[in-house]
């Protein structure tokens, strides 16, 4: 039976793997291809770094830094943060990494998604996007909006029918955070995550709001419809490990990889 | 000297590092003439069949690598490297392919639900569709044993990704079963001195790994 996977994200900030609630505040937590080497031991699913500072200091991603967690970690991982055009794809595909995200870029050049898709193939491709809760307009009929920039940029766009814009463009997978449960560890955004999930036919990985392991059986439960989950707080600093929390989803009928 | 065969199919980088990681020497090489002389073959591939095919005609090398195979040259296939083993894939149209091991290669179809039986009411809502490409990690069953097993457990998660799967004429030819969302298919394929595996065994953790480096140590 295929799993539900569990996804461990490392947000890097000059060469650090970094932790802060809703992008501000940030603080140090190590080095990223030791955490990254250290979740794949304990048997993670699938990784995702985001030099998230790439974007704002108009540089490409470290490529050397992808080069030495391919060299540490034998599952799929993918990489965002500083994607600017095709070569940047082609240059962190290269290095050794299964996918590559895209998120503001998107946004600004939709076009980025087809031609990625195209060159590389649906699967190595991955729409990141952030949503707010606006309330239901006709603008917004879903609801939520794309936010870009860690959220403090709104774009007018709805979050539902941008998801089901990526797919047609060819996204292989939707990476969807939720920047209202961001941070808060109160449980991921179940509203938003179902309204995608029921859109489009392409995995979805729940992201933003992770507290407990619960909150990782509700988005993953049929009803909703995730078919992984991310994390980042749970195992960086609350000292879940991977084993434990997998463990605790098997428990709650979860089919998980062990 | 095992090969690692670069025929422009994609990323040879992980599948490279996986070797490396278990000590394996390799060589790199798309030369048809490195091909033929090497004592082990590793034949990986992302991406579509038939622009794989197109590559592996136009450079000689799909010629190398079917005679290695019959010479006796240990080879494996992962996941289009696996598909184009097989004679034929429905992938682009339709793709003569490599012709290795007897059989075709078919598109995953969640399409046609079965009819509702008569007199059991209106159909129930089926839910969404299973997703295409199959993509994550799925349980392998192992039909029996072989070296390339050798210390993983039948069961075990492996890493897939992939719209097309194998359909071998002899049944016997399938070394290892996954089902998803009903359709069950062959994942790892065995014919003589060709194994394949439809999952990426460089990706699948320390059980691909293993697999990895069970196939460098085989002697069929």
């Amino acid at each position: 039976m295929l799993a539900k996977r569990l996804i461990v994200c490392l947000d890097v900030r000059a060469g650090k793997v970094t932790k802060g609630v809703k992008f501000v505040d940030n603080r140090d937590l190590g080095d990223p291809v030791e955490m990254g080497a250290e979740y794949f031991r304990q048997g993670v699913d699938e990784l995702v770094f985001y030099d998230i500072t790439a974007s704002a200091e108009g540089r490409g991603i470290d490529l050397e830094m992808v080069r030495r967690v391919a060299r540490e970690v034998f599952i799929p991982f993918s990489v965002g943060g500083g994607i600017r055009h095709l070569q940047d794809m082609r240059d962190v595909l290269l290095a050794g990494a299964e996918k590559v995200s895209v998120n503001s870029l998107a946004v600004r050049r939709p076009e980025i998604i087809s031609q990625g898709a195209k060159a590389f193939g649906n699967q190595c491709i991955v729409l990141g996007m952030d949503a707010l809760r606006v309330g239901e307009s006709e603008e917004t009929p879903s609801g939520y909006e794309v936010v870009v920039k860690g959220g403090r940029e709104r774009t007018g766009i709805d979050a539902v029918a941008w998801a089901c814009r990526a797919e047609e463009l060819g996204a292989g997978e939707i990476c969807l955070n939720s920047i209202d449960a961001d941070g808060t560890k109160t449980g991921y955004e179940l509203e938003i995550t179902r309204k995608v999930c029921r859109a489009v036919g392409i995995p979805v990985i729940a992201s933003g709001g992770a507290g407990a392991p619960g909150h990782l059986v509700a988005v993953l439960a049929p009803d909703v419809g995730a078919d992984a989950a991310l994390v980042a707080s749970l195992v960086h600093i609350d000292g879940w490990t991977v084993g434990s929390l997998k463990a605790e989803m098997a428990e709650a009928g979860v089919p998980v990889r062990i | 000297m095992t090969v690692l065969v670069d025929y422009k199919a994609g990323n040879l980088a992980s599948v490279s590092l996986a070797l490396s990681r278990l000590g394996v020497e390799h060589r790199v090489s798309g030369d048809p003439a490195v091909v033929r002389d090497a004592d082990r073959i590793v034949f990986p591939g992302v991406g579509a069949a038939g622009s794989a095919m197109e590559t592996l005609r136009a450079t000689g090398l799909g010629e190398a690598l079917t005679e290695s195979v019959k010479k006796g040259t240990p080879l494996l296939g992962i996941c289009i490297g696996c598909q184009i083993l097989l004679d034929r894939s429905e992938e682009d149209g339709g793709v003569a392919c490599l012709g290795i091991v007897p059989g075709n290669v078919r598109r995953f179809r969640f399409d046609a639900l079965p009819d509702p039986l008569p007199g059991s009411g209106p159909r129930p809502n089926p839910g969404p569709r299973p997703k295409v490409p199959h993509m994550g990690w799925n349980t392998v069953d192992f039909l029996r044993s072989h070296p390339l097993l050798q210390g993983v457990p039948s069961g075990t998660h492996f890493y897939f990704v992939h719209s097309y799967y194998p359909v071998p004429s002899e049944p016997s030819a399938a070394l290892g079963r996954t089902d998803y969302a009903g359709t069950g298919f062959a994942a790892i394929l065995e014919s003589g001195n060709a194994v394949a595996t439809q999952f990426h065994t460089e990706k699948s953790g320390e059980a691909g790994l293993r697999i990895l480096a069970n196939f460098a140590r085989w002697r069929p």
